[in-house]
């Protein structure tokens, strides 16, 4: 389907925030994530008051569990806000789906300002209860889930045996190595290593990779992601309030949040999940192409999903993701496609979602000190897996 | 190994339950004659409400898997076999489970396999052994 509106166009993004990303940290979840939201207001330059709208991804759930500990009611309430409209909620494309929701609010004219932000405190939950990582956990009783019931019968107990089913089934197709996907998880830790604020910071070398435990067949432990405590947030603006900041607005140029397919991990294309889906809707609404991304920050919950986003955006062809990070040059800060330029997930911290776009803005208004890239103009964010997906490709005024 | 089992629906009960009988259910779509996974009161494919369970040979293949060799928990018997099993009756007609009664580093990718069910509770599980496993 051609688009026959272009809502996205209308909204820039004018400030980003980030709290400190602990391991654990000692500040409580609300703590942290008013330290991100005010960051990111004042970066944008503007004050409590200017901020009409909320959105979060996925908000309040499970209890205020430590995936998701604080939503868009609390945080209303406790900085007084008074907002226009507010949203959050699992059910959506992905961990982006909060500047999704949040841009679609903006053109439609509910809100000027949203302030968007994502916390997570998983570091400190593992602390508490080291099983939380397990699903039994998370739901007593039999399974009624609508999509966990067909896999926990089956021990399926954590999400990497699901990812790692992809994996296997990509060196299967395509002849992908360990050796390849081992790039993704060195490149994020040389990254992350002039990243002061990431987690894992020690030199890792592919002996280093292939010694690390295997968690799931051919996922090892360096393939997933570091639990980390943090909250991350961007201020929105309409595109004629964006003006008046300190920042070159950064427009969104096009979105992806499509999904053709089963919402399932093991109904979904285990070769295109719902990325390929959102990489053909998001180039569909724009006509800049993917040589023009001058950064790429996708998601790496578990590193070959990066793999998949890659091919899915176009940035590599489909099948061609091993062969294009080997040796890891093409996907390094001087190489033609600098790849999770903080350390992603991997090694910067399971900021989860939001932190890949905070990356995005720091690297386009040239902000990323030690890590800086060159000067671009466009860059991409992506973020989730299997049927969890969106995608944002972002330009400086 | 101990197991989380699912709440049982009348959507879902025939597809847990039918091993008790000894054979796998699956739904499929009279209108259409097409099959689909999870069950549900509606064809995926068409939207007609005339489905419901009907027996497959419980052949397939292994169309991925991953060997887990992490404990989950203090009860779990690690390494196990985690799997999606493309059925026989239909491409693309898939169902999760474990690859079962051969070493898990036997396991391939398009390894020819059959269903086994191994019961808990009111619950047969369908789980997937290699064809011509006794």
């Amino acid at each position: 389907m051609t688009p026959d509106r272009l809502y996205e166009k209308n909204v820039t993004i004018t400030g980003i925030g980030q709290s400190e990303v602990g391991r654990p940290s000692t500040k409580s979840a609300m703590r942290l994530t008013l330290d991100a939201a005010l960051e990111a207001i004042a970066d944008a330059g503007l004050k409590r008051e200017d901020i009409d709208g909320v959105s979060c991804w996925p908000g309040d759930n499970n209890n205020g569990s430590s995936f998701s500990p604080v939503g868009p009611n609390a945080l209303i309430s406790a900085m007084g806000l008074q907002v226009n409209w507010f949203g959050a909620g699992y059910e959506g494309p992905g961990p982006l789906a909060g500047v999704i929701n949040g841009a679609m609010a903006i053109a439609a004219g509910l809100c000027r300002h949203v302030l968007v932000f994502r916390t997570i405190t998983e570091a400190s939950g593992r602390l508490i209860d080291k099983g939380a990582a397990a699903l039994t956990n998370k739901t007593p009783g039999r399974d009624s889930s609508y999509f966990w019931q067909w896999y926990t019968p089956f021990n399926v107990l954590s999400a990497v045996n699901l990812m790692a089913m992809y994996a296997q089934r990509h060196f299967h197709e395509y002849g992908t190595t360990p050796e390849q996907l081992a790039q993704i998880a060195l490149t994020c830790r040389r990254n992350a290593m002039l990243n002061p604020k990431a987690v894992m910071r020690a030199p890792m070398a592919m002996a280093d990779y292939m010694a690390s435990k295997m968690i799931s067949t051919p996922l090892r432990m360096f393939d997933c992601d570091v639990h980390c405590d943090a909250s991350t947030a961007i201020v929105l603006s309409r595109a004629d309030a964006a003006g008046d900041g300190p920042n070159a607005p950064i427009r969104i140029e096009a979105i992806g949040s499509a999904l053709h397919q089963p919402w399932s991990w093991d109904q979904i294309s285990l070769t295109e999940m719902a990325a390929f889906d959102v990489g053909r809707m998001m180039w569909q609404r724009t006509d800049l192409k993917p040589k023009d991304v001058g950064s790429a920050q996708l998601y790496d919950g578990f590193s070959i999903l990066t793999m998949i986003w890659l091919e899915a955006l176009g940035l590599c062809p489909r099948g061609e993701s091993g062969r294009f990070v080997e040796g890891g040059t093409r996907i390094a800060r001087d190489g033609v496609l600098p790849l999770n330029t903080n350390g992603g997930q991997l090694s910067g911290g399971r900021t989860h979602g939001l932190g890949y776009v905070h990356e995005a803005c720091t690297q386009l208004w040239g902000r990323g000190g030690e890590r800086q890239i060159a000067p671009h103009r466009v860059a991409v964010a992506a973020s989730g897996g299997g049927p969890l997906g969106g995608s944002l490709l972002l330009v400086k005024e | 190994m101990p197991r989380k089992l699912p709440a049982l629906t009348p959507d879902t009960a025939p597809f847990w339950q039918g091993g008790e009988r000894g054979l796998l259910y699956i739904h499929r779509c009279a209108a259409c004659q097409r099959w689909f996974h999870p069950p549900s009161p509606i064809c995926p494919h068409c939207n007609s409400f005339e489905v419901g369970p009907q027996p497959v040979s419980g052949h397939g293949t292994v169309a991925t898997y991953t060997v887990n060799h992490q404990p989950w928990t203090t009860e779990l018997k690690a390494p196990y076999v985690v799997a999606i099993i493309e059925l026989a009756e239909q491409p693309e007609l898939r169902l999760l489970s474990n690859v079962v009664d051969c070493e898990p580093a036997d396991v391939r990718i398009g390894m020819p396999v059959r269903v086994r069910f191994e019961q808990h509770e009111d619950v047969w599980l369908p789980l997937f052994a290699p064809e011509g496993q006794p």
